[in-house]
């Protein structure tokens, strides 16, 4: 086994076992007008971006945005009707097999089997995928500790809870020390707290591994967690950057006071500041750049009493408010439910 | 393959005490002969884990063979002593029972392709970097494991039948039973492969296995039958295995020519009499064709 490194030190960006160098050499997925077409239904409508390596990478949509049909194809698992992509220096669809050694995937829906306890699903995954056997029980060792759950790993998975089993899954897809980790839903169905502590995992990975990870969701808080979060709808990217770039992109931050005569304070606002603000839930509400240094200002220069202030910033959901229109919840209860459905009936019917 | 190593075993020449939070990196190599190998290896052994953590299965597929053996057996046996001519129904049934007791264990692994991808582990399996081959491969291998041992179990009840145990019809027994599960795993798995939900594969399974052995020949002779029946007697693969079974069985009992007459006439084609190693080879050569068959269906699923 000449190419296995065992090291504390972060690895320096290699390519494993002498593969074709990436398109650019810093990109760990990089894609190219990428589409797919389930018969009429226009899921991917030509996608471009890159991951850096080392990269958390968000997707963001509502269900049916066509999020889980673009992680699918560069997981080899669809082939795309148009465009192409590379993932791990490998193309998708020529090196279908190069691309599979190189990566993990935990899936929306659980792929593990219950009769088996943690450990022999774990081995059966190790040894799927040739991971040299003399390394398997320390690494086991190690992802089981990561997410946990090693000293229950004599457990039989049915034993297991939801949480748990999406951990296990984690950690399994870690197994074969993938460079790109891609996560489809990683905390759907689970409680907030189970949440938070798998994308505690998630960044802890980061910290520890030379990985990129790629995942899904539609919950706007986990993005945060992103490093760069791409906004999907109607199977298009709508906006890509970092969160916090995003959110100041959609302008000011939201301040709100509470004064004894409302009417005085906005006319105040407007003579001394030029600023336009109104009355919303029973507080004058006004939007501007960098709230937090306005409002030394503001209490200063006013010249009347504020009885109590709040900034808030913008979330993602104004964010995706901005380039959607409609807010992520909105977007899900109407028609992308009802594509979803058809969607699915294809998929199932056509694919497998 | 070691299961119970730790940490320290990882580096062999690297530092002597490694740091906790060591990371020990694995890497997958290229596909090659080997990998396929440990592949096959262990779909086979999840098989036979699976198998021994569901015992209730071992129980449940028996029940139905051994209510033919002993229930109809004893039950036919006043009926039918005139044309026995002496011997016990129950030991002319029991060559049909070791093929279908085989046969029904058989046919439940393969059910476990259904079962996985319903529950989302055929994914796990399907995403591997390895041949769609060996996944079916494995599992044809781990149906015909575990039937074999349900096999053995059938076995073990010659002598409550009056069959000698004799090492050498032992050993027949058990090759030709080996060789109907491959058949019936792999012709199992193709259909499978097609199948979405539990409930339509335990349909269809029982519109073929029914069928399948009550027209082979293992509860009735397979001469002078109604032209009709003959015909689907022969095109019947089941036949071809209860036909040489038989045969091997009856040849270490001492019965009179009359009885082996009636009771082991054997098969002709068209008057012809197919020797028993033939049908072995019809067994065999079905089961490598469904095999290829499931695997060329495998391969083009997503």
């Amino acid at each position: 086994m000449p190419d296995l490194v065992t090291s504390s030190e972060p690895m320096a960006t290699t390519t494993r076992d002498g593969a074709a160098p990436p398109a650019t050499p810093t990109a760990a997925i990089a894609v190219n007008g990428l589409a797919k077409n389930f018969g009429e239904v226009k899921a991917v409508r030509g996608v471009e971006f890159e991951v850096a390596t080392g990269e958390v990478f968000g997707f963001l949509g509502p269900n049916g945005a066509g999020k889980t049909t673009t992680i699918n194809m560069l997981c080899t698992l669809v082939k795309p009707s148009a465009g192409s992509a590379t993932v791990a220096g490998h193309d998708v669809v020529r090196e279908r097999d190069d691309v599979r050694r190189n990566i993990g995937l935990v899936f929306q829906d659980p792929t593990l089997d219950g009769y088996l306890t943690a450990e022999q699903n774990l081995r059966l995954h190790a040894e799927l995928y040739g991971v040299q056997s003399s390394l398997v029980p320390a690494r086991m060792e190690q992802v089981l500790t990561m997410v946990g759950l090693w000293d229950r790993k004599d457990h039989t998975v049915a034993t297991f809870s939801g949480g748990m089993r999406r951990r296990l899954e984690i950690a399994r897809g870690l197994m074969h020390s993938p460079r790109v980790l891609f996560l489809d839903e990683p905390t759907i169905g689970l409680d907030p707290q189970t949440r938070r502590s798998i994308w505690t995992y998630i960044r802890e990975l980061k910290e520890r591994e030379e990985i990129t990870i790629f995942m899904t969701t539609h919950y706007m808080d986990e993005a945060e967690w992103c490093d760069r979060i791409a906004i999907m709808d109607h199977g298009q990217i709508v906006a890509l950057d970092a969160p916090a770039t995003l959110k100041a992109q959609v302008g000011g931050d939201r301040v709100a006071i509470h004064t004894d005569d409302d009417q005085a304070a906005i006319a105040a606002l407007d003579e001394r500041f030029g600023v336009e603000a109104g009355v919303a839930e029973g507080a004058v509400t006004f939007s501007i750049p960098s709230g937090e240094e306005f409002v030394p200002r503001l209490f200063a220069e006013l010249g009347m009493p504020i009885r109590a202030v709040s900034v808030s910033r913008p979330t993602l959901d104004d964010v995706f408010m901005s380039y959607t229109g409609t807010t992520i919840r909105d977007a899900e209860e109407d028609q992308a439910k009802h594509r979803n459905r058809v969607m699915m009936q294809m998929m199932t019917g056509g694919r497998r | 393959m070691s299961t119970t190593t730790t940490a320290e075993h990882t580096a062999p020449g690297a530092a002597p005490a490694p740091a906790p939070r060591e990371i020990v990196r694995v890497s997958v190599p290229k596909r090659t002969l080997t990998s396929e190998l440990r592949a096959i290896r262990i779909v086979w052994r999840r098989e036979l884990i699976r198998f021994r953590a569901d015992r209730m299965r071992m129980v449940t597929t028996l029940v139905q063979p051994l209510l033919f053996l002993f229930v109809l057996g004893s039950g036919l046996q006043r009926l039918s002593s005139a044309g026995t001519h002496g011997v016990s129904l129950k030991t002319f049934i029991y060559p049909g029972i070791l093929c279908i007791a085989v046969m029904f264990t058989a046919m439940f692994s393969a059910a476990s392709i259904v079962w996985d991808r319903e529950f989302g582990f055929l994914r796990e399996m399907m995403v591997a970097p390895v041949r769609r081959s060996s996944i079916v491969i494995g599992k044809c291998l781990g149906g015909a494991t575990v039937a074999g041992i349900q096999g053995v179990i059938v076995i073990c009840l010659a002598g409550l039948v009056h069959v000698p145990y004799d090492p050498v019809l032992i050993l027949g027994v058990f090759g030709l039973q080996l060789l109907l599960a491959f058949a019936i795993t792999a012709f199992g798995v193709m259909v499978a492969v097609r199948i979405k939900q539990m409930q339509s594969f335990m349909g269809v399974m029982q519109m073929v296995v029914m069928p399948m052995f009550f027209t082979s020949g293992a509860l009735f002779p397979a001469s002078g039958l109604p032209g009709w029946l003959t015909v689907l007697n022969r095109l019947d693969p089941l036949t071809y295995a209860v036909d040489p079974m038989r045969r091997l069985v009856f040849s270490h009992l001492t019965i009179s020519p009359a009885a082996r007459r009636a009771l082991d006439p054997g098969i002709t084609w068209w008057g012809w009499h197919v020797p028993a190693l033939l049908e072995a080879g019809v067994i065999v050569a079905l089961g490598l064709v469904m095999l290829a068959v499931a695997i060329w269906e495998f391969s083009r699923t997503e």
